[in-house]
């Protein structure tokens, strides 16, 4: 079996792309999905724990299931402001919403 | 340590579909093109879930990551039309961002991953136990009020407030 410590470091790249993708890129949905694969990488490390450290306690699954819901509800409701400011300023660039800045 | 079996072949070409997808993710430009990558990425960490028994993890990673989330996207994008008038993909940050995230992986790997789990780390040597938990014994969990039933209650009312807010969010107000 492939040990613990691989599945963790290509859980932290994925982990480190997707940082850099939502700090590097101008579209708001380039940015989302970034997010996206920073949650994945998320998951990646908690069922790896989960088999590798605790296999008979479901923490592990259990806490892999709620990422699971939180990156659904986060998709949803980051897609629907992200069509709600395209229909207001016609752009998904997030340098262009800056109505909140002072 | 690493024989090469089919289990570690496996693993590597999952690596690889997450790892590769991740960085196309990053790196491409049309952004219809960036959510098939991100597909590839997610079912490399599909695939990964199969490698660690956790058979239903797998199946809804493909079900709602795959099937769902990156097809939200896919909508989001047309609906956009944000992928044909996007000169420049990156802001003026981009070389600070790259470096920050380098030097994260590099941190992660080297101060945490190696010296505690590597070869000759202080929690080496840890196998895999012959003991396999299914999905019945997560949905028991998952049900069981000495453990998550009302993280998961709180769960479905976040799911339903997330859908409600998403339509009242993204609703034409001129209708």
């Amino acid at each position: 079996m492939v040990p613990l410590w691989m599945f963790l470091a290509v859980a932290a790249g994925v982990f480190c792309i997707g940082a850099y993708g939502v700090l590097s890129r101008r579209n708001a949905v380039a940015i989302l999905m970034g997010v996206e694969l920073m949650l994945n990488a998320v998951n990646i490390n908690l069922i790896a724990f989960w088999r590798y450290v605790e296999p008979l306690n479901m923490a592990g699954q259990a806490f892999a299931a709620f990422v699971f819901v939180i990156a659904a509800a986060e998709a949803a409701v980051g897609l629907a402001i992200i069509i709600s400011v395209y229909r207001s300023r016609r752009s998904v660039i997030v340098e262009d919403v800056d109505m909140l800045k002072w | 340590m690493f024989e090469l079996n089919a289990q570690s072949i496996a693993f590597i070409v999952f690596a690889l579909f997450s790892l590769g997808g991740a960085l196309g993710v990053v790196t491409t430009r049309n952004l219809i093109h960036a959510t098939l990558y991100l597909i590839l990425s997610l079912f490399g960490a599909a695939g990964f879930f199969v490698l660690l028994s956790a058979p239903f993890m797998a199946a809804v990673q493909v079900l709602v990551y795959i099937g769902a989330i990156a097809i939200l996207i896919v909508f989001a994008v047309m609906l956009t039309r944000s992928m044909t008038r996007l000169s420049d993909i990156y802001n003026s940050q981009w070389l600070l961002s790259a470096i920050v995230a380098g030097l994260l992986f590099v941190l992660l790997l080297v101060g945490v991953i190696l010296p505690v789990w590597g070869v000759n780390g202080t929690q080496a040597g840890r196998e895999v136990s012959s003991i396999v938990t299914t999905t019945v014994d997560l949905g028991k969990a998952l049900v069981d009020q000495n453990q998550y039933v009302l993280p998961f209650e709180v769960a479905s009312l976040l799911l339903t407030a997330a859908m409600i807010g998403a339509i009242v969010v993204a609703r034409d107000d001129k209708e």
